[in-house]
């Protein structure tokens, strides 16, 4: 690992949200829930303790992917869909930095799924973000994998025939160690679900809903506004019973002999039914069963975190092979070179 | 009885059998007994492309050629001297390629007649005369073997495939080959398994004796050894040198390697070899495709590593637009192809020149690259130290271009004193290098063009990159028409500017009019080639272009000095198109693709009238 410049001259940890604003101006649409996010990044990053130079962020291509761009750490802009591998090779030889990928519902899970899925069962130590706005904002409109059946845009004019991905249910299916969703408009929840992810070793999976104001504006609408969001909304909360509504009316429950979970008038149920929030339950199935709640017009759309357990993180495994094979070295690299050189049969010539 | 020995210069072997009888095995041991007595050597493994091809087809066979001699060979041989053929199938792939008078041993056990038909012989051959041209042994190899083992407690099967063993003692008995190597080879091959070992070892014994004892086989030859640079030496293939050159350049720039590779023919055993060696700090990651080995060589780069990745064609097609975004980022990484033919999945086990054109042209945008190719399976070890230098010089992708021949195949190869391998040490930025306390990520070093290297972790130089086109010198986000057109041409002068040496040409009597201009695996055919027209008295100049891109500043003063200039590739032309639209020079293309290396007589017949007629 190279040395060179790390111990010198560290950041003082005392840090600002001014500290990680870069010099750039930010070229989002007006109105774009881009500004939200960088907004509530830029403010959150001081809370995680770790200093600007050990920070790197890296984007695949769409409007969200500019993101690096605004911050002040190292960032790389790469291209579309490969952000995950790129930061895959960045963070298994560099443990020492905390990689974070900002990524589009179209480079994450279109021509980036690949890698996705890949990065996700490895459960290589990044920090995955996926702006979801169900559209493609950035080449201006055409839908995406998250767009609705029957969507319509400029390439799908009498409505898509595509049916969407959940991008939770992928991530789960992926083995993914840490799942989460979040909304842009909620500053305080977006924050506390990037430290939850922060603190996870090994991938951790942030879904974050986008508004793009131009091309698909409102998507996440009944989400947000005061008249809708306590019926639509389901807040997860590690340990607490699942219930949502103004006055907590509604519940989730697991209906014996059924799979899945439900939604249910709490009046109408004993509170022993209600289920009590775990992200740490090691089989996948709950969480997936959460990520499938949410009906088409987004009714009962759970944020928080839904699953975090502990699984081998990647970059260790990978370094302890290494470490180990190291500590067997007695000699200096020339001379163990000159040894690989020379293995097998070798004779002289005089 | 007492058996005559003659001295030979030369000779070339062709072992051929179906792919479960173990002939690569054999070849490498029969290689590596004569590398002990000093002969120059040159190997060329042959095998099928299906992992399992029905036993005793055509397409299942498999052969392992080796030309050895007592003077520096260049390839490994037009046409076998002799050909050890263990069923009809293998006598029927090969019997075209050996020389009048040949010596051939078959298996006799294997000449039924299903066999036969499954090949189409409708007579034996054994018996119908059409081998009088050729100096027949047959050897009732399996069943000989099955009965010098009868003694040992191993099944009918492991008896059986010890046949190999019993073909190699007699051909070791033979060319007068020593044995101990061979004989430790098994023990440790088998060390689980000791009876068998034994048994292993009883059947090339057995081998050995039956020569001895035959009167079938009344010549025994001998070849001495080569007049050979002292030295330590070892028999080297294409892609371990080039997996161990990799391993040297993370030594000698104390950088970690990190290689990102997707399994491929004939590529795969640079992963395979690579992954052995974590104790020099080389990590290595199976991708899940071609385009994330390159995206994770790429960050491990920008993370201040040695980023590599190796594949052939297919995967560099892949691979493409990652370069591109390297060219952009300007930093180091290296690209191994090991060529094979094509297009599409082409011809996976078989050579070719293919992707020159891939190489030098294959991506969108102004995007040049470093492009260079060794000549030779032991040179894979030199061009991969040369390709790592130009990397991390120039913080430039570079393409290195080997291929499927000089992959598999191995020569003999004289160990280099590690400490005088070439100093690959660079510096990471560390402070800002701007007036005002700025970092500047393109300020360019005026000599090299290159922009610094500086890793993530180092405080007060957190800057960000990407593929949008950058300012001169600040990096931000530019769309300035001016400031694009000046950044392509940089990126091109940077490339253009690497420094390489001149290119030599062998032209000992310094009055060729002709000159042959080769690149990569054609080195061996070509150099050949032109020696045996030498020794005719017909004058013939030889040139070999290690760097493709850019090429020798004084490649067109080369060229010029010469009526006719001859090109011969594996290819339909892609370097003489270059030459061509480079130089304006009327190069004649001599092409062939046919999956195979040149032999040396094709060119020399074509070589000669050329010369003839210049
Ligand atoms: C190889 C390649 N193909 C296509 C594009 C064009 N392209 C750029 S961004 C994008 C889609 C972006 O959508 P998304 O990932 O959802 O990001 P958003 O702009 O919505 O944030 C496409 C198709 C490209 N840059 N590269
Ligand atoms: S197009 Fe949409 S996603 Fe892109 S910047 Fe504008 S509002 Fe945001
Ligand atoms: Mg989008």
């Amino acid at each position: 690992m190279p040395e060179a410049g790390l111990s010198a001259g560290a950041t003082p940890l005392k840090l600002t949200a001014k500290d990680f604003k870069s010099d750039q101006e930010v070229r989002w649409c007006p109105g774009c829930g881009d500004y939200a996010i960088l907004a509530a990044m830029q403010s959150f990053l001081p809370d995680l303790g770790i200093p600007r130079e050990r920070i790197a962020f890296v984007s695949g291509i769409g409007c969200s992917s500019r993101f690096p761009y605004y911050l002040n750490t190292y960032g790389m802009h790469s291209i579309h869909g490969r952000a995950p591998a790129i930061a895959t090779g960045l963070s298994v030889s560099r443990p020492d930095l905390s990689v974070w990928v900002v990524t589009g519902d179209g480079d994450a899970l279109s021509i980036g799924g690949n890698h996705l899925i890949h990065a996700l069962r490895r459960n290589v130590n990044l920090k995955i973000l996926l702006f979801n706005n169900k559209i493609y904002g950035l080449t201006k409109g055409q839908y995406s994998p998250t767009s609705e059946l029957g969507k319509i845009t400029k390439s799908t004019p009498v409505g898509s025939t595509d049916s969407p991905f959940n991008p939770l249910s992928l991530a789960l299916g992926a083995e993914a160690s840490f799942v989460a969703r979040t909304i842009d408009s909620d500053r305080k929840h977006l924050q506390s679900v990037l430290r939850q992810a922060a603190e996870h070793q090994g991938s951790a999976f942030v879904e974050i809903y986008q508004n793009c104001n131009i091309f698909n504006d409102g998507a996440f609408e009944v989400l947000k506004d005061p008249q809708t969001r306590d019926e639509y909304v389901i807040r997860l909360e590690h340990g607490q019973p699942i219930t949502f509504g103004k006055d907590g009316e509604f519940c989730v429950t697991h209906p014996p002999g059924a799979f899945g979970l439900r939604v249910r008038p709490t009046a109408e149920v004993s509170p022993d039914e209600i289920v009590v929030h775990d992200e740490t339950v090691a089989e996948p199935a709950y969480a997936f069963a959460l990520s499938r709640l949410p009906e088409s017009d987004l009714r009962h759309t759970p944020i928080g975190v839904f699953r975090d357990v502990a699984r081998p993180v990647y970059d260790d495994l990978v370094r302890a092979q290494l470490d180990s094979a190291k500590e067997k070295v007695t000699r200096s690299a020339d001379e163990e070179l000159a040894a690989l050189l020379g293995s097998g049969d070798t004779w002289t010539i005089l | 009885m007492t058996k005559q020995v003659r001295q030979l210069d030369r000779v070339v072997i062709r072992f051929a059998g179906d792919s479960g009888d173990g002939m690569q095995l054999t070849g490498d041991r029969f290689t590596s007994e004569t590398a002990q007595l000093g002969n120059d050597i040159s190997t060329l493994p042959n095998f099928p492309a299906e992992i399992r091809a029905p036993a005793g087809t055509l397409p299942g066979v498999s052969s392992f050629q080796v030309h050895f001699a007592d003077y520096d060979i260049l390839t490994p041989g037009d046409t076998p001297d002799i050909l050890v053929a263990m069923n009809p199938a293998a006598l029927k792939a090969n019997l075209g390629d050996l020389r009048p008078g040949a010596d051939i041993i078959v298996n006799t056990d294997e000449f039924t007649k299903r066999n036969l038909t499954k090949v189409g012989y409708d007579a034996n051959p054994l018996e119908d005369g059409s081998l009088d041209g050729y100096v027949l042994h047959p050897v009732a190899l399996t069943s000989m073997t099955v009965r010098a083992l009868e003694s040992f407690e191993i099944s009918k099967k492991d008896a059986e495939r010890a046949k190999n063993m019993f073909a190699l003692g007699l051909l070791s008995w033979m060319y007068s080959r020593p044995s101990e190597s061979t004989l430790r080879f098994l023990e440790r091959k088998f060390a689980a398994r000791p009876e068998v070992a034994a048994a292993n070892i009883a059947a090339f014994k057995a081998g050995f004796n039956f020569g001895e004892t035959t009167e079938d086989f009344v010549v025994r030859y001998e070849v001495s050894p080569a007049k050979m640079a002292p030295g330590e030496y070892r028999n080297v293939t294409g892609n371990t040198a080039l997996a161990y050159g990799v391993v040297a350049a993370g030594v000698r720039s104390g950088l970690p390697v990190f290689l990102g590779a997707y399994p491929i023919t004939p590529a795969s055993d640079i992963l395979h070899e690579l992954s052995k060696h974590k104790k020099f700090g080389v990590t290595t990651v199976q991708a899940e495709d071609e385009i994330a080995a390159v995206g994770l060589a790429l960050g491990a780069s920008y993370g201040g590593a040695l980023g590599v990745t190796s594949t052939s064609g297919p995967g560099v097609a892949l691979k493409s637009e990652t370069i591109s975004l390297a060219v952009a980022l300007e930093l180091p990484l290296l690209i191994i192809d090991v060529q094979r033919a094509g297009p599409s999945t082409g011809m996976p086990t078989k050579t070719e020149q293919a992707d020159l054109n891939l190489a030098l042209f294959g991506r969108h945008g102004e995007a040049p690259v470093a492009v260079i190719a060794p000549r030779s399976p032991a040179d894979c070890f030199d061009a991969a130290l040369e390709a790592a230098r130009i990397a991390l010089t120039y913080r430039t992708p570079v393409i290195l271009l080997s291929d499927g021949y000089i992959a598999n195949g191995s020569e003999p190869w004289r160990l280099p004193d590690v400490s005088t391998l070439p100093d690959l040490r660079v510096e990471f930025a560390s402070e800002p290098n701007g007036p005002d306390g700025r970092f500047l990520p393109y300020l360019r070093d005026p000599e090299t063009l290159a922009r610094p290297w500086a890793v993530p972790g180092t405080p007060g130089l957190e800057h960000r990159i990407g593929g949008l086109e950058k300012a001169d010198k600040t990096g931000d986000i530019s769309y300035d028409p001016a400031n694009h057109d000046y950044m392509v041409r940089t990126r091109a002068a940077r490339i253009e500017g690497i420094q390489v040496p001149d290119l030599e040409v062998d032209d000992p009597d310094g009055d060729a009019r002709v000159l042959v201009l080769g690149w990569g695996s054609t080195y061996g055919p070509i150099g050949a080639a032109c020696r045996a027209l030498r020794q005719r008295g017909l004058p013939v100049a030889q040139a070999h272009l290690r760097y493709l891109n850019p090429m020798p500043r004084n490649l067109g003063e080369v060229l010029r000095r010469y009526d006719r200039v001859v090109i011969p590739e594996m290819n339909l032309g892609q370097l003489a198109s270059v030459v061509r639209s480079k130089y304006l020079i009327d190069a004649i293309a001599y092409n062939q693709v046919r999956g195979l290396p040149f032999t040396a007589a094709e060119l020399e017949n074509m070589l000669e009238d050329v010369v003839k007629n210049a």
